[in-house]
């Protein structure tokens, strides 16, 4: 289980992250709505370690982020969790299924032998077939993106943490990889955190949803509950309007 | 005045910063050195990249400096005393010890150097530097030492071909232009060349490998600002690599000098 209190986080004088608190339960999907620049990717980046937070804590099974000093604890922190970035981050110099293929090496004790066939089989699971030995610029964005999905749950992680799963895809895509993403949490219980503005995948895979405003946590409870918030930002928000609290300009 | 000490109070502590994180990114690539498996793949790849990059423009470059060497030797001592004396000798020791390694230096920093600055530093603002730590690999350890071990055994091989080449640049200017027996530019160079000179080319080669693979590296991985900072470390990681090279050679050498390595 994920356990995040009080996490600040500024670049430079622009706080970002003003005491966000977080409860993953195993096993469960967090999914994180927010305005654009609102800081989710900064909380996902956070949470796998890459920036460092400026106070608050992170809790991922029992084991405190900041008793994490020496760079194998770091390491070992890291390989917990499988990692979508938002602009995919594919490695350019590297075929498709050698990027898919990429932590195999790393992070599990698999032979060599297996590893082409497993990213076939990861691809096949976002809905790619015939990709193995293009190269990234050889791709459209969305296959970009689910490239990069594959890519993070290869190794078969026992947290993901998604930053915009299905931004880019069209609506039968979109589907595909909400359907994967809830496979994962079902069927090998899988426990992640996505972020995303697409309000019919969230409440389609969230177990829970927590809607970030200002640095904070604004909402948070389950699908249910959002849908039927009275919080006039939160409205504003799953209505998609211009006008209300949250000021667009 | 006082913007006057701005402006050098900030470069003062931005070349600090520099040093510092240079400092740190060596202390990361030894630990990582003796505590991984190396990636001898990478490693592989880049000393091919490398000696690729950098081999014809060496190869043109010393043979053109061993012509003018030779060529100005020539004419020099023929006005001194009326016969080209000592052309081999003085070719080959200027080559050997000084300019096959500076240049060489220079020419993988522009060539090598850059591509390496410019290829993390475009692998750190697309995140795929961040997504090699989250798949559980340092990028010191598969990105840095690779460069670096391919950098410390790829340049002093290059600069030992430099030496031959700038030696026949000579040769050819020699013979042809001032009419100097081949024999008689061959006995010049063996008999007063002794392998402690040519060690002290090496190893200097050695030290501006180290430098110039810490330094691009460094600039690549620390930049940030999108295609534009990209483009700022590339020409920085140069810039700071080449100066770095003169400054070298000369502590370099002294030190040599002073262990008895000449
Ligand atoms: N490396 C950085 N340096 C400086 N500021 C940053 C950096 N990364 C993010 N920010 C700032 O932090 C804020 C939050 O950024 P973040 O990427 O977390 O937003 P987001 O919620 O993921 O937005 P989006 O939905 O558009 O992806 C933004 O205002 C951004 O300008
Ligand atoms: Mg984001």
């Amino acid at each position: 289980m994920i356990q995040i209190r009080g996490l600040l986080k500024s670049f430079g004088r622009r706080p970002v992250l003003q005491g966000v608190d977080l409860d993953v339960g195993t096993g469960e999907t967090l999914v994180v709505i927010g305005g654009s620049g609102c800081g989710k990717s900064t909380l996902l980046k956070c949470v796998v370690g890459l920036i460092p937070s400026d106070g608050g804590t992170i809790i991922v099974d029992d084991r405190d982020l900041r008793s994490v000093h020496d760079e194998a604890e770091r390491s070992e922190w890291r390989g917990k969790f499988g990692y979508l970035f938002q602009e995919g981050a594919l490695f350019d110099s590297m075929s498709v299924w050698e990027n898919v293929a990429f932590g195999l090496k790393y992070m599990t004790n698999m032979p060599h032998s297996r590893y082409r066939r497993i990213a076939s089989e990861k691809l096949a699971l976002v809905g790619l077939k015939d990709v193995e030995d293009l190269k990234p610029a050889q791709l459209s964005g969305g296959m970009k993106k689910r490239v990069a999905l594959a890519r993070a749950i290869a190794a078969s992680p026992r947290y993901i943490l998604y930053d915009e799963p299905t931004t880019g895809l069209d609506p039968i895509m979109s589907d595909v990889i909400n359907n994967l993403v809830l496979d994962l949490q079902k069927k090998l219980g899988v426990t992640s955190i996505a972020v995303t503005h697409d309000m019919k995948s969230a409440l389609k895979i969230a177990t829970r949803i927590a809607m970030l405003h200002e640095g904070r946590v604004l909402a948070a409870g389950s699908p249910e509950e959002i849908r039927e918030s009275r919080d006039p930002a939160v409205r504003q928000f799953i209505e998609g309007r211009s006008m209300g609290p949250i000021g667009a300009v | 005045m006082n913007g006057f000490l701005d402006v050098l109070g900030r470069q003062v502590l931005a070349v600090s910063a520099a040093l510092g994180g240079l400092a740190l990114l060596v202390r990361a690539s030894f630990y990582w050195l003796f505590r991984s498996r190396l990636e001898l793949r990478q490693t592989l790849i880049q000393m091919a990249k490398i000696g690729a990059d950098s081999l014809p423009v060496t190869v043109m470059t010393s043979f053109f400096t061993g012509m003018v060497l030779a060529l100005q030797t020539a004419i020099s001592s023929q006005r001194l005393f009326n016969e080209p004396l000592f052309v081999g000798t003085v070719v080959s020791f200027s080559m050997v010890m000084e300019l096959s390694p500076v240049l060489t230096a220079l020419v993988v920093a522009g060539r090598a150097g850059a591509a390496i600055a410019a290829e993390l530093g475009t692998m750190r603002v697309t995140e795929q530097v961040d997504a090699l730590l989250t798949l559980g690999t340092d990028p010191v350890r598969y990105l840095v030492i690779p460069r670096f071990l391919a950098f410390m055994l790829v340049l002093p091989l290059l600069t030992v071909l430099s030496d031959f080449s700038g030696t026949a640049g000579g040769l050819v200017v020699s013979v042809m232009r001032f009419g100097i027996p081949e024999n008689t530019y061959w006995h010049d160079i063996i008999d007063y060349m002794e392998t402690k000179h040519f060690y002290h080319g090496v190893i200097k080669s050695a030290v501006f490998a180290f430098a110039i693979s810490f330094i691009c590296s460094y600039r690549g991985l620390s930049t940030t600002g999108g295609a534009e900072g990209v483009g700022r470390s590339t020409t920085g990681a140069v810039v700071a690599s080449m100066v770095a090279v003169l400054l070298l050679d000369y502590f370099a050498s002294s030190i040599l000098v002073a262990m008895g390595i000449p």
